[in-house]
């Protein structure tokens, strides 16, 4: 009995601790400093993966299809547009749409999991690398505004 | 034949109440290997599963639990089960509840990923989900009455290495379970092993629920090794079982596995099924709540 106790207690503990941990470390938050170190995992990325090649770029439905795995997995966080919220930072941002395929793919592959990003090796590559062309034209929608609104 | 379908639709209902907000999952089809995936941070996944198996002697059962799954963080997800099982012509009883957690110990994706896994489980001797095999559980385990079986109460802590690879949208998975019962019992061991794949590799451009690449299918294999004073295959039983994941666009993904039982003492047949519904942001609804801030 007084072994179940303790067990109990020892599994209530980490229980409450595991909630209040996820509260303490959840908002990645949108303000730049925030936002810099999770585009600074971009950079760590090896060489190796940074300098693959986007197997979709010529794929005429990897962008919409890309579109729709965004907003099922992504958007929650980042933001139906991509503009990133309190909890994670801007896709559109020059941190992220400056780095190469390789280096989102790599994010993508293997998380930022010290800061609150998942790792989405469970979508299987082919789907990762339609991610991948989603994003990079966030890039390119966010110039096209910019320019407009010049 | 008597089962008591509206504990049991009550347990559904209760278990799939529909919150404001949820997404669509890529969740895998296993019922009883773990891969090395966690719940997304801040999300609630709720889950209901069945277990309908048969009982060579006695009368066959129906085992059904509840799991709420909490990602505390990208590397540490929470779990609370609550289990019960109806045994025809005889009765439906609550059987317990089992706290979880699994933590994973590296920053980055590897060929191996290793998860650590615990959990505390206080449950009745009438525990029939069979969520995991270990030790020498058997078939006429089972052949005990519920009035008898729930008198015994368990205190049990269960730790699992899970072991997980993604080769070319395969999954692998292996896990490694050791359980103590708390009252002087000696050490159990069991293992679970699982390969599943995507029927399609790419995703549609069209969001549509028949796509092929929303069914993950595989297979599971899944047994007792035995104690520690008796360790190996000696008494033990062992199941196979395909198993299929349909990850629908409306937010719901349905599992659906049919077990074989591989040797004489293995129920023969075990058909399982479940539902499950992921909320995100469930955290920072709560935080809301209390804190009156986003």
């Amino acid at each position: 009995m007084k072994e179940s106790i303790i067990a109990l207690s020892v599994m209530a503990a980490l229980l409450g601790a595991s909630c209040a941990l996820g509260q303490h470390e959840k908002p990645v938050a949108p303000n730049y400093k925030a936002g810099a170190l999770v585009y600074a995992e971009l950079a760590k990325a090896p060489d190796k993966a940074r300098a693959k090649r986007n197997p979709m770029e010529n794929d005429p439905d990897a962008v919409a299809a890309g579109q729709n795995l965004f907003k099922q997995h992504c958007s929650e966080c980042h933001g139906s547009a991509g503009y990133g919220t309190e909890k994670a930072p801007s896709l559109r941002a020059e941190g992220v749409q400056s780095a190469t395929p390789g280096a989102i793919f790599w994010i993508l592959t293997n998380g930022v999991v010290r800061r609150g990003m998942p790792v989405w090796s469970k979508l299987p590559e082919p789907q990762r690398w339609q991610l991948v062309s989603f994003i990079r034209s966030l890039g390119a929608v966010s110039k096209t505004l910019e320019k407009k609104a010049d | 034949m008597r089962v008591n379908l509206p504990f049991s639709s009550a347990w559904l209902v209760a278990a799939l109440t529909v919150f404001a907000h949820s997404s669509l999952a890529q969740e895998s089809p296993y019922i009883v290997t773990y891969d090395h995936y966690l719940e997304e941070p801040g999300n609630l996944e709720v889950e209901y599963f069945s277990t309908f198996g048969t009982q060579r002697g006695g009368s066959d059962f129906h085992a059904f639990w509840t799991e709420l799954e909490y990602g505390a963080t990208a590397w540490w997800t929470t779990e609370l089960y609550l289990d019960g099982q109806t045994t025809f012509r005889d009765s439906t009883v609550l059987t317990g509840l089992r706290l979880e957690n699994r933590i994973r110990p590296l920053k980055h994706e590897h060929f191996v990923n290793p998860v650590l896994y615990v959990e505390y489980e206080r449950k009745n001797s009438a525990d029939k989900i069979l969520k995991e095999v270990e030790g020498h559980d058997v078939e006429s385990d089972f052949l005990v009455p519920n009035a008898e079986a729930r008198k015994e109460h368990i205190n049990e802590l269960e730790f699992k290495l899970i072991l997980s690879s993604s080769v070319k949208g395969w999954n692998f998975a292996e896990n490694m379970i050791a359980s103590k019962n708390l009252s002087n019992q000696p050490w159990e061991f069991g293992y679970a092993l699982g390969a599943s794949r995507p029927l399609a590799l790419k995703a549609s451009a069209k969001r549509c629920s028949f796509c092929r690449e929303n069914f993950i299918a595989g297979v599971e294999m899944y047994g007792g090794l035995g104690d520690r004073y008796s360790f190996g295959l000696n008494n033990t039983s062992h199941y196979v079982a395909p198993v299929v994941a349909w990850n629908l666009p409306s937010d719901w993904t349905l599992r659906l596995s049919t077990g074989f039982g591989l040797n004489g003492n293995s129920h023969v047949f075990l058909l399982r099924w479940g539902v499950s519904r992921e909320i995100t942001g469930f955290g920072s609804a709560v935080s809301r709540l209390f804190r009156g801030r986003p």
